[in-house]
């Protein structure tokens, strides 16, 4: 009985938070025009829409572009970030952690203002390396945190043992330190990557025409007209995140058997 | 010691502003080619002077002297010493080649030369068919010979063992110290070894250093050490003692005269305590304590009547619990098949033969 409860409260909630996504993935093979269930008809012509757009498929491209590159940033940001905060101890570590986990916490809406205040004068907005340097500092806190949980599983008399064999700080962390925390540290920048596919504040505030990305392309189509070539674009961001997923659970399925050995 | 290899002098290390000393004012060589042990309890020091050698702690004052040249405050990757860690910290992402290679290439050897030493040092701790293994996929005992391997491939002026067989069984933690003393034999290499086992530093070492609450109580040969302790500590530490308090009636020279808390008067030699009327421990080793059925004339004179408590049957020896005189308790071993002993319960008499006793000033009570 109190079983039956138990699951029965599980699927509602799974339910609760995959609805959404799961229905807007029909729409997208829609034939007709309109947010409508049931379909009329199935078809790929909001597909063949979207890979024919100038509107959709340069915010494709910048959203893959952006997203590699900022989470190229953030990683080698993030990593060695991570590992001076594992090293550091006492009141300087949690002041650190802090400074570098608030993009986490701090509201995106207030990020993405002090942004455009910030880039200002450096004539960083509507450029792609603003939007990079942006996505970077949203998603290395990601970077961090996974890489300090990868860090929990790593033996620091390695180092030690680095040392004893004649290599320097550099070198032992290189040759020694990030081959075994490297599942970690690909997590990591696949989550710093997911950051910044789905990221639509700071891009609404901080892109210019020649920045625009997926989501932001799809907020703006969703005020201007409601095309069903949107939901194709909503599916496609589906599937990515679904793949970007797998590949982080199977970073860490190797990490942990690594860590096991 | 003429040139030693190595050399503390006045070494101190204190953890904190105000903390208590975890090595105080240390003064050690290390001559070249010797194996030296540093011996102790947990917390006595020894693993902080080791790890100050290898340059993983700074000490707070005093210098360390490597081949002349102090090197209290360089890099530990700059010391170019080996060392062999507890938990062997191999490298897991490595084969057992690359991580017995890595010294090398950090060094720059070429790759011809690199396999070559590579090959000599899997040799030389036989295991020449682990070249492609993975740590993880060797025993414990093959994975410390790897750490072995690592440590001296580079050929280092010394070698530091921090309590290397910890992890090991018995049977093959007996084993490797029979390979590590052949190693150090065959190679010259000097060693300085660190572990709480008093059985094993007396195995391997050429000469011994007993640490406790951060000073060096003595440093001697293994045999000195055993035969002639200086200290109630050592005497303790090092084999088994029979630790009898007294107060010392008379004093000529080393000869002494001691009456024992539980009664009867002995000889004993004096090795580190005061004059007529001071306190102290007389140390007697088991297997000097002669024990004989109740004709206590079979013994001789001075033989001191006792009472046999417990008779422990150990295969090749038995271990006697004797009580004597007014609460005092001796323990004796003797050969197994070896002579008649009384029953347990029923009287006997204990003698030891001239110097085996001594005479110690208590330890100060530990706070």
């Amino acid at each position: 009985m109190g079983r039956a409860v138990l699951w029965a409260a599980g699927v509602l909630v799974a339910l609760f938070l995959l609805a959404p996504i799961v229905a807007i993935v029909p729409l997208s093979f829609s034939a007709g025009s309109f947010l409508f269930y049931p379909l009329p008809g199935l078809s790929l012509r909001w597909y063949q829409d979207f890979f024919g757009s100038d509107f959709w498929l340069p915010a494709l491209w910048n959203s893959l572009g952006i997203g590699a590159a900022a989470a190229a940033l953030a990683t080698v940001l993030g990593t060695p970030a991570a590992f001076g905060l594992w090293r550091a101890k006492g009141a300087f570590r949690a002041v650190a952690m802090g400074v570098v986990l608030a993009p986490m916490v701090v509201p995106v809406i207030v990020v993405a203002v002090a942004l455009l205040l910030a880039f200002g004068p450096l004539g960083l907005v509507a450029t792609h390396t603003g939007l990079v340097v942006a996505h970077a500092a949203l998603g290395a806190p990601f970077v961090v945190v996974t890489v300090l949980a990868s860090l929990e599983g790593f033996d620091p008399v390695q180092l030690r043992a680095a040392a004893a064999c004649g290599a320097g700080p550099l070198r032992a962390f290189f040759r020694v330190c990030l081959p075994q925390i490297a599942p970690g540290v690909a997590a990591g920048a696949v989550f710093a990557f997911a950051t910044s596919l789905d990221e639509v504040v700071v891009a609404l505030f901080v892109a210019g025409p020649a920045q625009r990305t997926l989501p932001r392309q799809m907020f703006s189509g969703l005020n201007d007209q409601i095309s069903l070539t949107t939901t194709a674009a909503a599916a496609m961001l589906v599937a990515f995140s679904v793949l970007l997923l797998l590949a982080v659970s199977w970073l860490q399925s190797r990490s942990r058997r690594r860590a096991s050995g | 010691m003429a040139d030693p290899l190595v050399r503390f002098e006045g070494v101190r290390k204190t953890y904190g502003a105000s903390g208590p000393a975890a090595v105080q004012a240390l003064d050690l060589d290390i001559a070249r080619g010797e194996l030296l042990t540093l011996l102790g309890p947990s917390g006595s020091g020894k693993t902080t002077t080791l790890m100050m050698l290898a340059g993983f702690e700074m000490p707070t004052a005093g210098r360390i002297l490597l081949e002349g040249r102090d090197i209290a405050h360089t890099a530990p990757h700059r010391r170019g010493i080996g060392v062999v860690f507890q938990s062997y910290a191999l490298f897991p992402h490595m084969s057992v080649a690359e991580n017995v290679a890595f010294p090398l290439s950090v060094r720059g050897v070429s790759r011809a030369e690199r396999e070559e030493r590579v090959r000599k040092a899997l040799a030389m701790v036989r295991l020449e068919g682990f070249a492609d293994r993975r740590p993880q996929q060797l025993s414990g005992g093959q994975q410390q010979r790897v750490a072995l391997a690592r440590a001296m491939v580079f050929e280092p002026p010394i070698v530091l063992l921090d309590e290397p067989l910890g992890a090991l069984d018995k049977a093959l933690r007996e084993e490797m110290q029979l390979e590590i003393r052949h190693l150090h034999q065959r190679l010259g290499v000097t060693m300085m070894y660190v572990t709480h086992d008093q059985a094993e530093a007396l195995t391997l070492s050429d000469r011994i250093a007993v640490f406790e609450g951060g000073r060096i109580r003595q440093c001697a040969d293994p045999r000195r050490l055993y035969d002639r302790p200086t200290d109630a500590f050592v005497a303790g530490f090092v084999g088994e003692n029979n630790l009898l308090p007294g107060t010392i009636e008379t004093r000529d020279g080393e000869d002494c005269i001691i009456r024992l808390a539980c009664g009867p008067v002995v000889a004993a030699t004096a090795a580190d305590c005061g004059g007529r009327g001071e306190s102290c421990l007389v140390a007697i080793r088991p297997e000097r304590v002669a024990v004989a059925g109740v004709t206590a004339s079979d013994l001789g004179e001075g033989a001191l009547p006792a009472i046999l408590q417990e008779a422990i049957f150990l295969g090749d020896h038995v271990r006697l619990r004797l009580s004597v005189g007014d609460g005092g308790e001796i323990l004796a071993k003797r050969p197994a098949g070896v002579g008649t002993l009384p029953e347990p319960g029923g009287p006997a008499a204990i003698a030891w033969t001239e110097g085996a006793a001594f005479a110690f000033r208590p330890p100060p009570a530990r706070v």
